[in-house]
């Protein structure tokens, strides 16, 4: 048993399944950044990749392209995320509710649009998913080579948009522009900067990319649809937001230290390990709480998330 | 460009605060319109089941009411919860913490009277609950950690803690699923209406009712839940011991989900099962909201979305359209609901810019 935990072929097949379960969480946890960092908190989250999940699917199988399956996924995530901005920012509804309202419709949308579609098969449908990539040369070194440099595309481009947000967000104006919404949005407005429009764009981008990672839980991890295969994902994802202390890097740290527990769970079930694989699936759970439990009291919340902005009601 | 501009209104007379949910309703049923459609159901048709579903025999009516027992209870969960801005979305997790705990006693305690064993099993399965709760509201209070977060994140961990349990010393001897044993004929809630399933549970949610009501305007706890979700801050300065009002808080609102987790064991499924509840904690959200936090509110929401979830069985079985119609039309309440809400404070203008 010991013996087979260190072999070089466990820890390959381990820091392969921490990466391919890491990316749906980096992907959400980047998105909500994005989105809290304007000074909305997204709970549509969950529902939303559920979307996501099931729209890139079902766009896969009647299409036969992966890629419009992802695309799709991406400008449903863009769509419930714009119903969050009318509701939130527009209208300024508590971000609480109308958040969980928009996972509610969604998970309800997600199994209805399913079910609808393709009824109650005794075995459920499958598409050919995405492959793994091997990276010419990296993918040669031994153990990291077969397991971080033979990754799907999609686990790519998740890594590629680390550098990319957390330089839009520090390093260009429009990234100054939604920090500033999401801190100040009075100085914002004062500055000439539409804060609205401003949460909006962040929220339809986010969005965006939170549906691109349920895509990957039915196009990469998984080849059908099953209606829990969110299983508390996109919830996980806000914990990594708090976690990473709303920076894109540390938030994916965080999305990879999850992955790697889920991953081991995978992978130490796979062993025929005599022990209840819900004690496995529990512990990631438990680990981002006791993660959060570490950071929650020197955690810098975006000074405005949560408030709606009202010109009107400086006060407020 | 035209733009929205909200503006703020004198606040409505008492009557328009029933109207407002009565309308919210009327939108949701008008709405779910759209998604009949889409699955090319007769309109006519799939309104007449779901409501011919819920209410249209004297076995049907009933079944609304023994649906109607756990939304009750969760819906008085999370808006005890949230009437004190403790984000309590783990109403799921705390109800299936409930279950859990009756199950156990429900097994173990042989010899005790009915008279006895009831209570001793609601009790439980209350305080089983409320301690499920209370721990991100300590976690929340002490640590400052989100509390939204941490009752969706439990959810989870409860799940799992109760398949561990399902597929280990719980599980029924002989059994392959992940199911335990039955609960004893003692612990069992009687029925009270011969030829349905009307049960002890759904006078025990009136009397919640009553008894929520209760604690929010007659006592001074309810009063302190109340100023602590207006703005904590004053509460602390107005004297309020915020930290032990949120816990006590919890403890309610964890109970009461506790008890809708015991009554579908002990009325409806005897064993426990994984999928003991079909959402019924997030459903709590909804009619929390659609209630306006208020107990009476939350009677008459749960009662929707009981005809909804009842009825939505007949319509597809009539009609073809998936039951996970009930689903859509819940969420989509929730939304309405809101923006309905938000007219009570204001006026939406459409404006030119």
């Amino acid at each position: 048993m010991i013996s087979e935990i260190f072999s070089i072929t466990f820890i390959t097949g381990l820091i392969g399944a921490t990466m391919r379960m890491a990316t749906p969480i980096i992907f959400a946890t980047l998105g909500e950044i994005l989105t809290e960092r304007s000074g909305v908190l997204n709970l549509g989250i969950e529902g939303t990749m559920l979307m996501g999940a099931m729209t890139g699917f079902l766009i896969t199988l009647n299409s036969g392209s992966l890629l419009t399956g992802v695309i799709a996924a991406a400008l449903v995530g863009m769509i419930l995320s714009l119903l969050m901005a009318f509701l939130s920012v527009y209208l300024g509804l508590s971000q609480h509710v109308s958040g969980l309202g928009i996972t509610l419709f969604s998970t309800g949308l997600a199994m209805f649009i399913y079910r609808l579609h393709f009824g109650s098969p005794i075995v459920p449908p499958t598409v050919e998913p995405f492959k793994q990539v091997a990276i010419p040369f990296l993918s040669k070194i031994p153990v990291l080579g077969p397991s971080l440099f033979t990754q799907y595309g999609l686990t790519y481009l998740s890594w590629l948009l680390i550098p990319v947000i957390s330089v839009i967000l520090y390093r260009t104006k429009l990234g100054l522009k939604i920090r500033t919404v999401g801190e100040n949005p009075f100085a914002a407005d004062t500055a000439g900067v539409n804060v609205n429009l401003t949460r909006t764009l962040s929220l339809a981008a986010g969005g965006a990319l939170i549906g691109i990672g349920g895509a990957f839980l039915t196009l990469a991890h998984q080849n059908m649809f099953l209606i829990d295969v969110i299983g508390g994902r996109g919830w996980v994802s806000i914990a990594m937001v708090i976690f990473g202390n709303w920076d894109p890097l540390k938030g994916a740290i965080g999305a990879v230290i999850f992955g790697f527990l889920d991953g081991l769970q995978l992978r130490l079930q796979g062993l025929g390990i005599q022990v209840p694989f819900h004690v496995f699936l529990m512990i990631p759970y438990i680990i981002t709480i006791i993660a959060l439990v570490g950071v929650s009291r020197k955690a810098t919340v975006p000074e405005s998330l949560l408030k709606p902005y009202r010109r009107e009601e400086k006060s407020g | 460009m035209i733009g929205l501009k909200i503006i703020k209104r004198k606040p409505l007379p008492r009557w328009a605060k029933i109207i407002i949910p009565l309308c919210a309703i009327l939108a949701t049923l008008i709405l779910s319109a759209i998604p009949i459609l889409i699955a090319r159901g007769n309109l006519w048709k799939s309104y007449y089941y779901l409501f011919y579903g819920a209410l249209g025999t004297r076995y049907n009516l009933l079944e609304t009411f023994v649906k109607a027992s756990p939304l009750i209870f969760t819906g008085l969960a999370v808006a005890f919860a949230f009437r004190a801005k403790f984000w309590n979305i783990g109403a799921e997790g705390q109800l299936l913490a409930g279950a859990l705990m009756a199950t156990w006693v429900g097994i173990n305690f042989t010899g005790i009277p009915k008279f006895f064993l009831l209570p001793i099993v609601i009790i439980s399965g209350f305080i089983a609950g409320g301690i499920w709760a209370s721990i991100p509201a300590i976690l929340k209070t002490k640590l400052k950690v989100d509390d939204v977060v941490s009752t969706l994140l439990l959810n989870y961990v409860m799940i799992h803690i109760m398949g561990t349990l399902l597929f280990g010393p719980l599980q029924q001897p002989g059994s392959s699923w992940p199911r335990s044993s039955g609960i004893l004929e003692a612990a069992r809630y009687p029925m009270l209406l011969a030829r349905s399933r009307f049960h002890l549970g759904i006078p025990l949610a009136f009397l919640a009712v009553l008894i929520i009501w209760f604690i929010n305007n007659k006592t001074i706890f309810g009063y302190q839940s109340k100023a602590v979700g207006v703005n904590i801050k004053a509460a602390h300065f107005g004297g309020i011991n915020t930290t032990s009002v949120i816990l006590k808080t919890a403890l309610i609102s964890g109970g009461l989900a506790g008890l809708a987790g015991v009554g579908e064991l002990c009325a409806i499924h005897y064993h426990l099962l994984m999928d003991i509840s079909p959402g019924y904690g997030y459903s709590g959200i909804v009619i929390a909201m659609l209630g306006n936090l208020h107990p009476i509110g939350v009677l008459f929401a749960s009662f929707f979305f009981s005809i909804v979830l009842v009825g939505a069985h007949t319509m597809s079985r009539m009609t073809g359209v998936p039951t996970y119609i009930a689903e859509v039309i819940q969420g989509m309440a929730l939304i309405i609901m809101l923006i309905f809400l938000l007219l009570t404070e204001y006026k939406i203008r459409v404006v030119r810019k």
